[in-house]
């Protein structure tokens, strides 16, 4: 393919790239900034970093965020495989409808409609059940719920194009259904299931609006304090936070794309040494 | 009674077996199924219902709405009076509306700056390609509450752009962007931007380009092949493409919290400060149906029908 075209189309692909970095090059810039006004630049330094490290409230945060995001995610991945076996593997069951309806209507459903539905039926499970009580636990359940329908979509198309013969192959030399799964399909699947464990990972981490409305007293994600703060003015401790944020997780995505492109490319030179 | 145990006797060293390769797969169906119908299709059914109900002063902040009397009569209370409250305070037609509005146009300025976007990366060459597509993508990944605080920073009264601006001489005072419709427009396009240029690369790449060279051997100049071919053969990108945005920009409520002004009232913001700030939970709950029936049900039904077409 030709790389020439128009310089008004390059030019557009260049704003836009630019619309998109920009905002986040200066934050991470003013970070580093040791002045707390924002239009001065007072000089470089760590400041802003140091101080986040005595923040409690932000530090407590920030690990009620990981271990949910961890725990969330990892729930997600077993429940939307999972789904994505069933929807994949067994065409005719009852329920089969509901199930696809139920595993692409998060991503179509508004998340103040999914947070005050959710935080319903956990107020009335708490008046007539006793369980659970608002905070770590409804925040995981809540997230486990949204997560699992993008793990389920990621892994239903990498099942889909995977090569069924494999697997029944295995079957027919006398392996049980659950070794040639294990042994065969979740080889093949597994770069699906660590990128919808990413995927929702990242969501999780990231989430707002759910989380306020499922959480109770005392228990704050990230993204709660992150709100309060900006919503209250300027703070540019938060500066520093959000640059560490947004290189983490660059840095693993970059890291994990490049991982994966590599072991892909593994696996297909080793289908044509087998070939041979 | 006996023939029946007799005969099922020898079968039962092999019953174990058998009854898992029946139900076996239940195993595989059951536990997303009934995850989600607990806690994602049930949660519907309690907003349904607490949308009947009346504010009260006690926890949970609302009325029984079925209540089984001493006499074990079980009692049903409805009441539509938040539904009727819904109709008559226009707060909750007007934020519709502007919902709609403020979710068309923004997908539409999305689909004319990520249009061009997604063509240009699908006339370049395939390294390049690969780069540009990480590009896309990255922010995707990156925190969303974050990048539009990143853009507060950007647009506020004394961020970056006055800043530059008036360092320029190009402006005497600072411009107003924060706290406006345009604030909450540039949120919108800024955060959905990648999730429109992804779909239509997809389609605009997968292109043959044999109709285009056909095209113009025929004598058509290459914006008329433009028009013609391109646009048609992108239109699933397109269609894909502007669901992603305008679909989440509807219930958005992050964007018109940070960057909105006390007027950029979208049904999204509405729910929440019904709930968080008047603590009316019934009438969020009604809100939440409202909002249920009158934009994911279109939707959802526009979607069914459209993947049916597709499959046909």
């Amino acid at each position: 393919m030709s790389e020439r075209y128009p310089p008004m189309l390059f030019s557009v692909l260049c704003f836009g790239i630019a619309v998109l970095y920009i905002p986040i090059l200066v934050l991470i810039g003013y970070s580093f900034n040791s002045s707390e006004l924002v239009n001065v630049w007072g000089g470089f330094s760590f400041g802003w970093y140091k101080e986040l490290l005595h923040n409690r409230q932000i530090l407590n945060a920030a690990a009620l965020s990981l271990e949910i995001g961890v725990v969330a995610s990892t729930g997600a991945v077993i429940l939307g495989t999972l789904a994505a076996i069933a929807l994949t593997r067994y065409r005719g069951f009852r329920g089969r409808l509901l199930l696809t309806g139920m595993v692409n209507a998060p991503l179509v459903m508004p998340e103040v409609v999914t947070g005050i539905t959710q935080l319903l039926l956990f107020v009335s499970m708490l008046q007539f059940l006793g369980w659970p009580h608002r905070g770590f636990t409804t925040i995981v359940i809540a997230h486990v719920a949204f997560c699992t329908a993008y793990v389920t979509i990621t892994v239903q198309s990498r099942l889909l194009s995977a090569d069924r013969s494999l697997e029944e192959a295995a079957m027919d030399l006398g392996s049980g259904p659950v070794r040639a799964f294990c042994e065969i399909t979740l080889p093949i699947i597994a770069p699906a299931l660590a990128a919808g464990w990413l995927l929702s990972f990242t969501l999780s981490l990231d989430d707002l609006v759910i989380s306020s409305f499922v959480s109770g007293p005392g228990a704050s994600t990230l993204p709660m304090v992150i709100y309060s703060k900006v919503k209250l003015g300027l703070s540019p401790d938060v500066n520093a936070l959000a640059s560490i944020i947004i290189c983490v997780v660059g840095f693993c995505v970059i890291l994990a794309g490049y991982v994966m492109r590599r072991a892909e490319r593994r696996r297909m030179l080793e289908i044509q040494m087998a070939d041979r | 009674m006996n023939v029946g145990a007799e005969a099922l006797t020898p079968r039962r060293g092999r019953s174990g077996r058998e009854l898992m390769e029946r139900y076996g797969h239940w195993l595989i169906i059951l536990p997303p199924l009934l995850f989600l119908i607990i806690f994602f299709l049930i949660p519907f059914a309690f907003a349904l219902k607490i949308s009947f109900a009346e504010t009260a002063i006690r926890v949970p902040p609302y009325t029984d709405v079925l209540s089984i009397t001493p006499d074990k009569h079980i009692h049903l209370t409805l009441s539509l009076a938040n539904y009727k409250y819904l109709l008559t305070d226009e707060v909750y037609a007007v934020s519709y509306m502007y919902s709609l509005r403020t979710a068309f146009f923004s997908t539409l300025i999305c689909l004319l700056i990520g249009y061009p976007m997604a063509y240009a990366m699908s006339r370049s060459s395939k390294a390049t390609q690969n780069i540009l597509l990480l590009i896309i993508i990255l922010p995707f990944w990156t925190s969303f509450l974050l990048r539009v605080y990143a853009l507060e920073g950007i647009i506020r009264e004394n961020g970056l752009l006055n800043t530059a601006l008036l360092r320029f001489g190009l402006i005497d005072h600072p411009l107003k962007i924060m706290r406006t419709t345009f604030a909450v427009y540039l949120g919108i396009i800024y955060s959905y931007l990648p999730f429109m240029v992804l779909p239509l690369f997809a389609t605009l790449e997968k292109l043959d380009h044999t109709l285009l060279e056909a095209a113009a051997d025929l004598g058509n100049p290459p914006w008329r092949a433009f028009l013609d071919i391109t646009v048609p053969l992108s239109m699933p990108g397109v269609i894909a493409g502007s669901m992603l945005v305008f679909i989440p920009a509807i219930g958005e409520f992050v964007i018109p919290s940070l960057l909105g002004g006390p007027d950029n009232l979208m049904i999204g913001r509405v729910l929440w400060d019904e709930f968080f700030n008047n603590r009316d939970w019934p009438v969020a709950s009604a809100v939440a149906i409202a909002f249920l029936v009158l934009l994911v049900g279109p939707i959802a039904l526009y979607q069914h029908y459209h993947v049916k077409d597709m499959e046909v």
